[in-house]
This record gives C-alpha cells, structure tokens and sequence, in this order.
C-alpha cells in the first residue's frame, strides 16, 4: 500500500513562531525537517522537551541548538526516564508531553513508557531519530523496526521519509495524542528527512481527521434513562476514574456528586478528582481500596461508572461483581462499554458535556441510611486497619505514619508521585490530595522505576507546586540514574524512600500465598544518602520516630531537591486487601 | 455462547502498518484469523478488509470495537454467513495429458462450475469460485487424477443489507457528522434500556 496525505479539513494557519510569521510574508521559505519540526512544536505550545540525542537524530538536536531559547530541553539519563519525565509532565500540566530519542536502543528504551501511557491515557508526542530511508530493512547501525514494536503501545505512529510530510504529521500527532480518550503517539523521522531542506509553507494545527471519532455523539435518551435510574435508587453509588481529570471535568463532577448526594469512590488513577476530605468522598476502590466501597459495590442497586475502565484490580472477580446493580457506565471511549461489566446504560461520551446533562435531570437526594453503611465500614476500617498504621506502637515506623505526617506538612497541596508496590497503595491511600492532578502514579501498567523521572517532568508541568516522590527502596533502583537529570537541570522535588529492606508486595503476597517461601526478594540497597550526595543532592536517613517529623520538615524546607530515606518495619503488609481471584466482597482486613 | 464463523469487514484509510495494526488485535488475544482479504474498495483511497473468525458474538463485538478505535479505521462492520453473500476463488493445476485422455475429467470439472483458465501442452489451471465445501470438494474429485497445484483465496463477502459506503464516507469528512455515521453498535435496538 502507498502512503497517502494526511487529511484535514477546516483549518486555519497559525503563526506564532518566529519562522511561521516569516513564511506569511514570504511562503516560499526553505527549511529543513528538523526546523519544521521545531517550528510545529512551538507552535503547539511545547515549552519543555525530555531526551536524549544520538546518531540518528543528531541533526534535530542540531537545529534545537539554535531553538534553545525557545524550548527548554531537559538531557535525561536513560529514554526511559525521558518518557516517564514527559508522563509526569503530562499528567500535572494538563498538556502533551514531548520526549526525543535517537534510532535503535534510544526507541527500544522508551517502550516501557509508551505501554504506560497507553494503558494510562497519557498524552504524549514522542519523536524517535530513524537511519536514512535507503538503509531501512538493512540492519544498518543502530536499526530498529520501531514502527512495528510499536505499534500494540500507541494510540499512533508514523514513519516519515520525506520532510514535506513533516507538518502535518506533526498536527496530526498533536491532534491525537490530546483529543478524545488521550494516549501516546510516536513519529520516527528518518535522518535524511531531517536534513532535507523544503519549501516551508507554515503549520496547521488538525482538527479533525475523517477516520478518527474522539468524541462519541452524546445521546440524550441515555442521559435520561440514566437519570431515572439513578432517581429510582435507594442505594446508589458513584465511581470514578482518570476521565474525570482527563475531561477536565472536576468541577462538573463535584456539581453532579454534591447534587446527587450520593456516596463516590475513585479508582487509584481518580485521586484527588475531588478532595479527599469532600464528604461524599467514601475512598479508594479495588485490591488495597477501602473496606466500605468494596463491599457495597456488592450491595448497591445502581452502580454509576464514570470515566473509569473496570480494570480487575478495580473489580476482583468478574462473575461476581456487582451482579445486584444496575450499572450506568459513562466513558468516551466506546470500546470501554461492555468490554468488562455489562452496562444497563451506557453513557457513551465525553463526561464534560454528559455529567452536566445527568446533574440537571437528576433529583437532590437523602441517603441517610446509605451514608451510614459506608460509615460503619469506616469505622471497622480504622479499627481493624487504619489506627495501628497510622499510629503504631511498635518501635518500627509504618509506611503510613510517614504519610500521616507529610499530610501535616503539605496540607494536602503537594503533587504526590509514587512508585509501583506497597508504599504505592499506602500513600494512595493516605495522602490527602486537595487539588487534581496530584496524584501521579503508574496505575494500569504498574511499571517500577516510574516515580523520580514522572516526578522530574510533573515539576515541570507544575513548577509553583512541591513535588513530592515517594519511592520503595526496590523501585528507587530501577531508575536512580536520573538523579543525574535532577542534579543537572536544578529540579526542585523532594524524595521520600520507603525503605523496607524487601521487594515488599511481592513479600507480602508470598507470605500470604506461598507459605513464607521468599523468593528474590531481598533486595539490598546501596547507602541512599551517599548515593544522592554524589550527585550533589542533600539528604538524610532516619530510623527513630523521634527523628520523623524534623526530617520531613528539613526536607520540605530546603533549597532544591532533597533525599530522605525512612528505615520502615520490614514485614509489614498492606491491609485491606481483596486476594486475587475473590470478589470484592470477600476483601480481608488481615 | 456459542463460537460461529463471524465475517468482519472494515473500512480503512490506505496507510502503511495499518494491516499490523488491526491484525494484532487478534494476535494479542490468540485468535485465529481464519482467513483475510484486504484490498481497494470502490471509493478511491478507502481500502476494505474482509476477516473471518470463528468465536462467539460477544467476543467478535468486543474486537470490532477495538478495531474501529483505531484511528485509521473509519468503519467496522460483522455479520454471520447468513448475513453475506460470500465467495472463495481456487485455481486448480492438472495435468493436460490426463484431462485429454479421461473423459469423466471434463465432465465432472463441468459438473463442479469450473473454467479453464490456460491450457498448455503439459498442463491446465481451472478455475471455480464457491463455498469452502465446493472448492474443496473438487479438490477431492481431482486428487485421483493427479492435482499438481491447488490454491484458495481468501473470502470476500457483500453484505446483504448494505446500502454501500459511499454516503457514509461524504459523512466522515464532515466535522459534525450525522448520527447514523456513529451509531451505537452495542445498542440493542428492540429494547429502550439494555438488559444484563
């Protein structure tokens, strides 16, 4: 098959960049690739770029020299933190993260990132340098078929071998990376396209591609036979996901939930989509979710879905889910519907434009009896579970006093960014998050090594907030070379290591389900705080509860990036928990 | 329920990588494509894909809306055998001295709908067009008469209640489109609210 023009309707020429004003008064500018390609990023409103340069891409990171200005570059350690650095950036700003790597294992190392935010809806534009075109299928140096390893972890990609193809291959990436349900887009641009010089006619930013549907067409019948649904119920219950935060639409949300009255719960990826101390907010769904949402999804009558995807850490058993309910599911992405638990009504659309319609048509409820099922599982909750983590007795410090007491500190308005395993669940858990997006975690994917280069770019898409990292001593090690990114580029986040000496969760699933046989996950560790002083980066390790409080404080309160290791109880589990293959239902609080 | 062979066609831009990127829809979830036909539609640019797989209805709805998510797939549409009129081409390579000498040979390739294609001194390519029944059925007939080479195409199908795509396609490039463009597949239509 032939490659074909990109298709694009109703545009409209936007010139913002220096050379873009140029062209309009003289079209026939010449410009190479790279600087088209420049060119189109700033005009997408690109102010900070995560990479690394080589071979193949040498002469986009020539042409970048003169757009230093312009475009802030941050030189990573490893593609791979540059793709989780363009995820945190991302996921705190709101906007497209853009990360560069040459040709072969600089694209090899960012697939990691790009199946993380594939599964996560993260928006990202990531260009990968390519051989010249007449060495493609040579196995020429630094050769990848990265097109088709690829392929199964973007929303996207495309290959270009020409530079005329180069602005509108980057307005379509753009256009499709945000819109819609977001995700990750890759271009590799062969290395002849970037050198080769054309006739520059400006950028068009895309807005709409035949092929491509991003937003569903709301249908008003649905919206009503959701509202008599949820007018009906006595035991409603709301949950909700990352599409809330990706619709940018908190504030729609909170209107339909305080309306409503009616009890909500978030998926790990939802956080802080309303604060945690709203009062309808019941907690945390799934596997290590709170007592309450968990068992009464069983018991509910009409389930409201928005903006979630049933993952079955969400869900636990499938056959037994919520089989009671009547379940609304609203999502914009139409192959959610039904893909897991069978929906009464969809609500196919973008929950910006759907949540207000529903919140019109609804009726302001009392669910006093309701409410006090999820109060009495609180209280079991904090009996069973809650107290002893948060105020242990033991000589030993728990994940979550920590947690407790950086909640005093930050008052809830830090950008929360965790790693992958038990202080991922117990910082969610725990943290209190007054604002959206401030919880930055890898959810769906679940990749360890995530957290310090997501907390690097999520400083950068939110430089007046404090970033916070908090990190397992497993997962700080995966990816600890980006210290050297924090050292270089000054960026000012703080880190927190949970140090429980063990690869924790896998611990803790082995003592619960493999009779105590710890396999592999004894992990040591290097001393820390050395580790971030050769990187020039101040720090301290406390063991002694005494020492907890003035640490977190000292940390907060320093200039610039900050490491503190806590030595945390070394076998402690995390609690609630619904074992793999039960039902929610049957969630153990020990 | 129960697995049946299920025709998916879809309607796609013509791009590279494209073919990978729908066929990996059912790789990652180990089906079996049964057997796929991809080539230029009547509308110029459109390219249409004809795919046949043998599972149950709900797991072929669910990879047809995986299908059309993709953002080069402008439609995706599927239909049980009774819903298509389909046809598979086989071409057939005996060998001329046997067909000259057997008379029963003429009379059963005529019997079985098949033409000659070429015709040599040292052998024939017939051709029929059929079901996968019929076209293996002569394969049978002509095995004892010395088939050197047999090869069957892939299925292409018409759908039967088809208005044709070329409507639907003026819709596509407008902005706003209408709503039978972007109908509710999963709607069951026979009921106002879905049942569980």
């Amino acid at each position: 098959m032939k490659s074909q023009k990109i298709n694009t309707v109703e545009t409209q020429t936007v010139t913002i960049g220096e050379i873009a004003e140029q062209s309009v008064k003289s079209p026939a500018i010449e410009l190479s690739g790279s600087q088209a390609l420049l060119e189109a990023l700033i005009i997408e409103g690109v102010d900070t770029i995560f990479g690394y340069p080589g071979g193949a891409i040498m002469p986009i990171y020539d042409a970048l020299y003169d757009y230093n200005e312009k475009l802030n570059h941050i030189l990573v350690r490893h593609e791979q933190g540059g793709i989780h650095a363009g995820q945190g950036y991302a996921r705190t700003s709101g906007k497209v993260g853009v990360v560069f790597a040459t040709s072969g294992p600089g694209a090899t190392n960012l697939v990691t990132g790009l199946a993380d935010a594939q599964i996560d809806s993260t928006p990202l534009v990531c260009i990968t340098g390519q051989v010249f075109a007449h060495l493609l299928g040579t196995d020429a140096f630094q050769e990848t078929d990265v097109i088709n390893i690829t392929t199964p972890v973007t929303k996207w990609n495309y290959q270009v071998t020409d530079a005329t193809e180069i602005p509108e291959v980057i307005a379509k990436a753009f256009y499709i990376a945000k819109s819609g349900r977001p995700g990750p887009v890759l271009i590799d641009i062969t290395k002849n396209a970037q050198i080769q010089k054309f006739n520059y006619e400006g950028y068009t930013p895309c807005n709409h591609i035949r092929s491509y549907r991003p937003k569903p067409i709301v249908r008003p019948q649905y919206i009503q036979q959701a509202a008599e649904l949820i007018n009906q119920a006595k035991k409603p219950f709301i949950i909700w996901g990352q599409g809330v935060i990706l619709g940018s639409a908190e504030q729609e949300f909170k209107t339909f939930v305080e309306k409503s009255g009616i009890p909500a719960a978030w998926t790990i990826l939802g956080a802080g989509a309303i604060p945690t101390d709203h009062p309808l907010n019941v907690g945390m769904l799934g596997m290590h979710g709170n007592y309450g949402p968990n068992v009464l999804t069983n018991e509910c009558d009409v389930l409201i879905a928005i903006g979630m995807r049933f993952d079955d850490r969400v869900t636990g058993r499938l056959d037994k889910y919520a089989k009671q309910a009547k379940v609304i599911h609203l999502d914009i992405d139409p192959a959610e519907i039904d893909k897991n638990v069978k929906s009464t009504v969809p609500v196919w659309g973008d929950c910006k434009e759907t949540l207000p319609m529903l919140t019109e048509l609804i009726e302001r409820k009392v669910l006093t009896e309701w409410h006090d099922r999820f109060k009495e599982f609180t209280r079991q909750e904090i009996e069973a579970v809650i107290h002893d983590e948060l105020n242990p007795t033991s000589d030993e410090m728990t994940m979550g006093e920590v947690i407790k007491q950086l909640n005093e500190l930050t008052k809830g308005d830090a950008v929360i960014v965790t790693d992958v395993g038990q202080h991922q669940m117990v910082a969610c858990r725990y943290a209190n998050l007054n604002k959206t997006r401030s919880n930055i975690t890898s959810g769906g994917l679940g990749t360890m090594g995530f957290a310090l280069p997501a907390a690097i770019g999520a400083k950068f898409g939110a430089q007046e907030r404090d970033v916070i990292a908090i990190i397992g001593d497993g997962g700080f090690q995966m990816t600890l070379q980006e210290l050297g990114t924090v050292m270089q580029s000054k960026v000012d986040i703080k880190i927190i290591i949970l140090n429980n000496r063990f690869l924790g969760m896998v611990r803790q699933w082995q003592e619960l389900f493999n009779e105590r046989r710890y396999s592999f996950v004894d992990i040591q560790s290097p001393d820390f705080v050395a580790v971030a002083a050769a990187y020039g980066i101040g720090g301290k390790c406390i063991s002694d509860r005494a020492d907890l409080q003035p640490a977190l404080k000292e940390m907060m309160e320093s200039k610039g990036a900050y490491l503190l290791e806590v030595m945390v109880t070394k076998e402690n589990n995390v609690f609630p928990m619904v074992p793999q293959g039960c039902s929610v239902s049957e969630i153990r609080l020990k | 329920m129960e697995k049946q062979e299920f025709n998916i066609t879809v309607y796609t831009e013509n791009q590279i990588g494209l073919l990978n990127r729908i066929a990996i829809i059912f790789t990652r979830r180990k089906i079996n494509i049964d057997s796929l036909n991809t080539s230029p539609s009547e509308i110029e640019s459109i390219h249409r894909f004809n795919i046949v797989i043998t599972e149950s209805e709900d797991v072929v709805r669910k990879l047809c809306r995986q299908i059309e998510k993709q953002v080069e797939v402008l439609k995706v549409y599927y239909h049980t055998n009774a819903d298509v009129i389909w046809q598979e081409l086989a071409l057939y390579k005996v060998s001329t001295d046997v067909i000259a000498e057997k008379v029963s040979v003429e009379r059963l390739l005529r019997e079985n709908g098949a033409r000659a294609v070429v015709i040599r001194k040292d052998y024939t390519v017939f051709e029929t067009t059929g079901h996968r029944e019929e076209t293996d059925n002569l394969i049978s007939i002509l095995q004892p008469f010395g088939l050197i080479e047999f090869v069957r195409s892939a299925r292409v199908a018409i759908i039967k209640d088809s208005e044709g795509f070329n409507s639907k396609l003026r819709e596509f490039e407008r902005l706003e489109p209408g709503e039978d463009v972007i109908e509710n597949e999963y709607l069951n239509q026979g009921q106002k609210v879905f049942s569980m």
